[in-house]
């Protein structure tokens, strides 16, 4: 299978580990994951006024790059990409005239967009293409005994229009992570936002939001927590050296990308996981089940 | 502290709820006060009026004081409070309205202090945390 994939900028410089266990992973289970050629920066958010035609620009620029490789879907592993590029698909195809002034605007484009190219998360590349049995099956190392809280925020389930799965309780990273031989722990807080962007100016606001998600998930007695987003990972791990020193009872827990454990799980060459990028060490607690 | 707050019918029907309408395609009369916006809201521990009251605020036609509110800038449009309205108004695009209002304005109210962190905050952040940002927070 081959894959039209778009990573996103923080994959390119903050994320490197998500970007490279991303590819790494995926050509274990078979799958050619191919970077689209002169991808741009998505916008990183949905613009929310109905009016707001300019913030839609980028994102479509995107899709029309995907039709000129002569692919009609690819796959993001980016949570928040994934919500920007669906959503402004579907708001060009529920309004041909936004459609028709983009294309206008766009008009030194070769091609023209009509709304034909999908956008897919990872996630459900997974699911429902490759499947959990298959990658069950392709696993070398399982993650036998280690327990994990699996984070999804907000845009891979909201709104629901561009849900991959069900809005308050969704499971497929937990079903990835039992196929990959882990053990999910309950985790109510597994939807609640990180408080995103807040990060750049109110890092104190961050780390009251870290620590109750990752107290909810020490609760669970995780060993680690899983996300599929660049900006919660950021909060979620960076911030906790705020939220150490707010919390006397704040309890630190290594964050990982969903397909960092899919790379150690699959046997791919540790260099791929770049945990020299992470602010809590992932390695303890994984090295304490011979798993690095 | 406690703000009396006197409710007159005389602003229904206001320009500023029609500029809200347009801008975020929501009826804002659909909403009847439930409370469940603000009781799913992850910010609202960070917000000085709740989503609801920002709702009821805009049917009363308050444009001043909700322009001046803290909480308008609070919202990160997680879409909890969308997901689940019982009248499916969409709260988190009526609060996007209000910004934009404050937003387009030649008078630059940005709310985003980007010109006073140093270099080394800025090469930490990654680009996704300073782009949505200035993508939310200023003009």
């Amino acid at each position: 299978m081959k894959l039209s994939y778009y990573p996103g900028c923080t994959l390119k410089s903050h994320a490197r580990n998500f970007d490279e266990s991303t590819v790494a992973s995926m050509a274990r289970l078979g799958v050619e994951v191919k970077e689209l050629d002169r991808w741009n920066c998505c916008g990183t958010v949905h613009g929310l006024a109905s009016d707001d035609l300019m913030h839609r620009m980028a994102p479509i620029t995107n899709l029309i790059r995907v039709k000129e490789e002569s692919a009609n879907a690819f796959m993001t592993s980016c949570a928040m990409c994934y919500n920007t590029l669906k959503r402004a698909n579907q708001a060009v195809r529920a309004d041909a005239d936004a459609l028709s002034t983009i294309n206008d605007f766009l008009s030194l484009e070769n091609t023209k967009y009509t709304g034909d190219v999908e956008v897919l998360h990872l996630l459900e590349i997974l699911r429902d293409q490759v499947g959990f049995e298959k990658i069950t099956s392709l696993v070398k190392r399982p993650l036998k005994g280690l327990r994990v809280a699996c984070y999804y925020g907000c845009l891979l389930v909201r709104p629901e229009s561009v849900a991959i799965d069900d809005v308050e309780n969704p499971t497929v990273m937990e079903k990835l992570v039992t196929a990959l031989g882990a053990t999910p722990v309950r985790f109510p807080l597994k939807t609640e936002c990180c408080g995103a962007y807040h990060t750049v100016g109110q890092p104190e606001l961050i780390a009251d939001r870290t620590n109750r998600i990752l107290g909810n998930a020490y609760d669970g007695a995780a060993d680690v927590v899983v996300v599929s987003c660049p900006l919660c990972a950021y909060n979620l791990d960076h911030r906790q050296q705020e939220a150490r020193r707010i919390y006397s009872d704040f309890h630190p827990l290594p964050v990982l990308y969903f397909t960092q454990l899919m790379s150690i799980a699959l046997g791919c060459d540790n260099a791929v996981l770049c945990f020299d990028l992470h602010h809590v060490d992932p390695q303890p607690a994984l090295a304490g089940l011979g798993l690095v | 502290m406690m703000t009396p707050l006197r409710i007159t019918p005389a602003r229904l029907g206001d320009s500023f709820v029609a500029q809200v309408e347009q801008i975020s395609s929501q009826r804002i009369l659909a909403c009847y006060q439930c409370g469940n916006c603000s009781a799913g809201c992850p910010m609202s521990d960070h917000m000085d009026v709740l989503p609801n009251q920002i709702i009821r605020m805009v049917q009363l036609g308050m444009r001043e004081q909700l322009l001046a509110s803290k909480a308008i800038w609070a919202c990160v449009s997680c879409m909890t409070c969308n997901s689940r309205c019982p009248k499916n108004v969409r709260i988190a695009e009526v609060i996007e309205a209000v910004r934009e209002i404050v937003l387009r304005t030649n008078e630059r109210r940005d709310c985003l202090p980007i010109a006073e962190l140093s270099p080394e905050t800025l090469a930490a952040l990654p680009p996704i945390a300073l782009i949505s940002s200035m993508r939310k927070l200023t003009s």
